[in-house]
């Protein structure tokens, strides 16, 4: 067992972890986290992307050991305290960029992180932004409309903020 | 008769929900991660389940040592199938398609021999999943080989003293013969033979062979359960489509009593057919908790997934279409091979027979005759996957119609006009016996061609083709229909399936005027609880937001036949208006009651019972509130307005659409790249354009897939060796396009709402439309067929002259060593 001590959605967690529990396993099991969630055993599907640190991984692809000291942030606390919802959620709700949901918290993190890099997108950076996670319903249509909706929602955000 | 141009888009006498752009309900909880999906599932003492699994296709088990691992860290129990012989149950065939079908029995957990690899052997009980894993790898299992059947031709052909048998007890591995021949059944006057014997004379005989490859539902949410044994009732949380249909079936093969079994699917993520289906892996988590008296938990990894969860499509389709010199269809035969694994699902027989209907399509034809035969093999089983046996028969004959076009020298459109049924036909009674409802196919294909530019498109390839260009351009068509709302029992009856096809709501109106609605449909990424919501709110007059949609818990929902074949609004939708209406009827003597008026002369519109020319009125809510008090109600009245309704489906409904693919293939490389994609579908009246939009894009990628991508393939042992996502392809963002989707209207007239299901329309149609396209783009070089999926390797070997590619067993390249090929 070792300990680590890291931020997950705004908290301070302490916990003794098996060396080999991987992130999302710390996440789901140890801290109650069910909003993140599995999609295969080889890191192809980014059903499990977080925010480590800003920006995102697949927590299948991290050990917890390796998150310690670390920030990390989960779709659970991306919406604000008061419920106002994140400009990518409720992006992704305007365009119906979701339909069982599995995928959907891996693609709005990495849609998150994308729109940090590139705020401004094109289809085609968007669709190579999202490469990593997959999704079996919506066949990514409604998913690259969202990102791209999403952009839009946080620059009129953004300008109103500035005005 | 339908006429596109005078058809409202919505039900005529709807309200202002229905045909709405309403944003999801379920959303709010899937975005902000407050779900429930199984695998969140944490009780008190809950144990954890492995499964120890057969890394051989066909094998006797000769021993199996459990010491060791029964000696770990944390183990409750490792039992085998022996140890659970008599509790665990049996994994039913629902659907034996002839009354001597031959179905191997299918026990949840192997005791003497394993039929396909990934079966499973033996369970490990821990306090953690992973302390159950690692025990798992400690169970030392000896096997004694046996030779598998892998190849569905050959296992056709083998018999006891030739060949393989996947069950050598059976003494064959044909499970049935199933046929529809149009003369015998009184749906044609002319015979097939009679029919190819005149083509061969002085018309024209396409012969074609096409293979379904195999493919894997894989939702995105892997399968878990959860079972507590705890308390007066066992309940089961799990991942499936068919709580309802589970339950039954959990009661009528373990001899529990349906009245102590609760079933519930929680948030499901995904299912595409994949979770129609009663699972070993559930029937082993039942036996063992309740044999241990704890609750128990079992959450598949990917891997295991894509080895044990049933697979779909995996045909092979002999063709012979008749035709006359100008191109007129004059018949069809149809003799099919369906693999269908090791063992028969719950309708895993009746998905190859649900395509008898379809082979003909929207075209009319004097003589058809459909021959399917179900063949065993030691693979993963085989079952529905979206579309179950439609877009099998989509997909041979509209890559027909091209082949027949390219025959006799005519535009594919063209030819497909000449063929289908006009407009002023409807209702009108197919070669195969079905009758269709409604439809237009004139209106969907012209719309589609001027959203295509398909003149210019075609003026394109024309001139590439002239040229010479590396990369050259195909259009491919799909003029589709397929078979939606199932069913009506009596045809499921008649066709020997075990259930019936009806569908149960309640409306159940709160004292304080909201509205709990249940229904017997059970969700899993459809958005049942918005489009329900519209289609209550309008009916009742109540604010949409005041509908709370209830479903997927047998407790709740105490009877319903679930969510499968696009029949959750077309059969389920209907239900919900009949019980409203009884609602609306049942509160009416009330209302009249409270107004003191007469009953008759009471109308209700918007919520409202009004007394005919007058303002006096009430509200439906108030009166909801009066039946709560109970205090001043008519004699000989109950004090309840709520009502159940079950609808059974006076017929289907028969969606259609055209569809239209532009793609560029590179002749020097074999890579196929989609560079438009236009889709007009008619699926009758729509509750709800933006969820309808989801399904198509949704359904189209699923069909794309199918024609460029994805493949189950297994080694020469019998290995799965597209086993994980790494190697079985899913298309990515990056892979697929934006779509042009619109719709034309021919309302259904099988149900009132006038709607006809789209759950699986993108899927069934998208396919053929793709291949036609690939296949167009090279038909120049005397390419005439392309395997699927149409990889670069397989597109380039057509065009280089060598065939249509090599078949799925000899063209297998394992990516990994398959020894002790445990998953």
């Amino acid at each position: 067992m070792t300990r680590i001590n890291l931020r997950v959605d705004q908290e301070n967690v302490s916990d003794d972890v098996e060396p080999r529990m991987l992130l999302v396993q710390y996440l789901r099991e140890k801290l109650g986290k069910t909003g993140t969630v599995i999609g295969c055993d080889t890191s192809n599907c980014g059903a499990c992307t977080v925010l480590l640190d800003g920006r995102s991984v697949k927590s299948c692809n991290v050990l917890a050991v390796q998150a310690d000291g670390a920030v990390v942030d989960t779709i659970e606390r991306l919406a604000d305290d008061d419920g106002t919802l994140h400009p990518v959620q409720e992006a992704f709700r305007e365009c119906h960029g979701l339909q069982c949901g599995y995928c959907t918290p891996g693609m709005i993190m990495q849609t998150v992180d994308l729109l940090n890099e590139n705020p401004d997108p094109t289809e085609e950076e968007v669709r190579l932004g999202l490469e990593g996670n997959l999704c079996r319903c919506t066949g990514y249509h409604n998913i690259v409309k969202s990102v791209l909706h999403a952009a839009q929602l946080k620059k009129s955000q953004e300008t109103g903020v500035g005005a | 008769m339908t006429a596109v141009d005078d058809r409202p888009d919505v039900a005529p006498d709807s309200g202002p929900e229905i045909g709405r752009d309403r944003r999801r309900k379920e959303d709010q909880r899937l975005i902000t991660g407050r779900t429930r999906w199984t695998d969140n599932m944490a009780l008190p003492g809950m144990l954890h389940l492995a499964m120890v699994r057969s890394p051989h296709a066909h094998a006797k088990i000769l021993s199996i040592d459990i010491e060791a691992a029964d000696r770990s860290l944390n183990i409750y129990e490792v039992f085998t199938g022996k140890h659970l012989a008599d509790t665990q149950g049996v994994n039913a065939n629902a659907w034996p398609i002839t009354p001597d079908q031959i179905a191997p029995a299918h026990l949840p957990m192997a005791v003497d021999r394993v039929a396909f690899a990934g079966e499973i052997v033996a369970v490990v009980v821990a306090r953690t999943a992973a302390e159950a894993r690692d025990a798992a790898e400690l169970v030392d299992v000896e096997y004694e080989l046996l030779p598998a059947a892998l190849d569905l031709k050959e296992a056709a052909e083998a018999d006891a003293d030739n060949g393989v048998l996947a069950h050598p007890d059976l003494g064959t591995n044909k499970s049935a013969f199933w046929q529809l021949d149009s003369q015998g059944q009184g749906s044609s006057t002319r015979g097939i033979d009679e029919v190819i014997e005149e083509a061969r004379a002085g018309g024209i005989v396409i012969e074609r062979e096409y293979r379904q490859q195999r493919l894997i539902p894989a939702f995105m949410e892997p399968r878990s359960t959860v079972v507590d044994p705890t308390g007066e009732q066992i309940t089961m949380w799990t991942s499936t489509q068919i709580p309802h249909i589970t339950r039954f079936l959990l009661a009528a093969t373990t001899g529990v009593p349906e009245s102590k079994i609760r079933v519930i699917a929680p948030d499901v993520g995904g299912g595409f057919g994949g979770k129609l289906q009663t699972t070993p892996e559930e029937w082993i988590t039942f036996a063992v908790a309740r044999r241990i008296g704890k609750p128990c938990k079992y959450t598949e990894t990917r891997s295991e997934s894509l080895v044990s969860g049933h697979h779909g499509r995996d045909q092979w389709q002999k063709l012979t279409l008749c035709a006359t010199k100008e191109g007129r269809v004059t018949g069809l035969k149809v003799d099919l091979l369906a693999d269908m694994g090791a063992y028969i699902g719950v309708i895993g027989g009746g998905v190859p027979v649900l395509g008898a209907w379809m082979f003909n399509a929207i075209y009319k034809f004097d003589a058809y005759q459909f021959n399917c035969t179900p063949v065993l093999t030691n693979k993963t089983w085989v079952d529905a996957y979206r579309g179950a046996g439609r877009p099998e028969a989509t997909y041979a004959i509209e890559r027909l119609m091209d082949e027949l076009a390219a025959e006799v020298g005519k535009d594919p459109l063209e030819v497909r006009e000449m063929n289908w049924i006009k407009h002023d036909e409807f209702p009108f009674t197919t070669v195969a016996g079905m009758t269709y409802d409604s439809g237009n196919y004139e209106a969907a294909t012209a719309k589609a061609k001027e959203m295509f530019g398909y003149d210019a498109l075609r003026a394109e390839q024309k001139e590439r083709r002239d040229r010479g260009d590396k990369v050259q351009l195909g259009i491919g068509i799909s003029t589709f229909t397929e078979m939606c709302g199932l069913a009506p029992s009596r045809v499921l009856g008649q066709l020997n399936y075990g259930a019936g096809g009806w569908e149960h709501a309640t409306v159940r109106m709160l004292p304080t005027g909201k509205v709990e609605v249940i229904t017997g449909t059970s969700a899993h990424g459809q958005g049942h609880e918005t489009a329900f919501s519209q289609i209550i709110a309008d009916r009742l007059g109540v604010p949409f937001e005041d509908v709370e949609i209830l479903h997927g818990d047998t407790q709740v929902s105490h009877k319903g036949l679930d969510t499968y074949g696009s029949r959750s609004l077309v059969v389920g939708g209907e239900a919900l208006v009949l019980a409203a209406d009884k609602v609306i009827e049942k509160a009416k003597p009330l209302a009249a009651h409270l107004l003191e008026a007469s009953a008759d002369d009471l109308e209700f519109a918007n919520g409202r019972y009004t007394v005919r020319g007058t303002d006096q009125g009430i509200g439906i809510a108030e009166v909801a509130l009066a039946t709560f008090a109970a205090h001043n109600y008519p004699e000989g009245m109950e004090p309840g307005i709520d009502a159940e309704s079950t609808y059974d489906p006076v017929d289907f409904s028969f969606p259609h659409g055209t569809h239209l693919c532009a793609a560029e293939v590179d002749t020097e490389t074999g890579q196929v790249t989609l560079r438009k994609y236009v889709c007009v579908d008619d699926i009758g009246n729509i509750i709800n354009p933006l969820i309808v939009s989801g399904q198509v894009h949704g359904g189209l990628v699923q069909g794309i897939s199918q024609a460029l991508w994805e493949e189950a393939v297994y080694d020469e042992s019998g290995t799965l060796v597209s086993g994980s996502f790494v190697d079985y392809l899913l298309p990515t963002a990056a892979d697929t396009i934006s779509f042009e989707i619109d719709h034309t209207t021919s309302p259904s007239t099988t149900n009132t709402l006038g709607t006809k299901g789209v759950g699986e329309a993108g899927t069934i149609a998208s396919t053929p439309a793709v291949v036609n396209a690939v296949v167009d783009a090279v038909r120049h070089f005397g390419v005439n067929d392309i395997l699927m999926p149409c990889t670069p390797e397989r597109v380039w070997t057509a065009i280089q002259g060598a065939g249509s590619g090599a078949p799925t067993v000899e063209d297998a390249q394992p990516h990994f060593e398959a020894e002790g090929g445990q998953q």
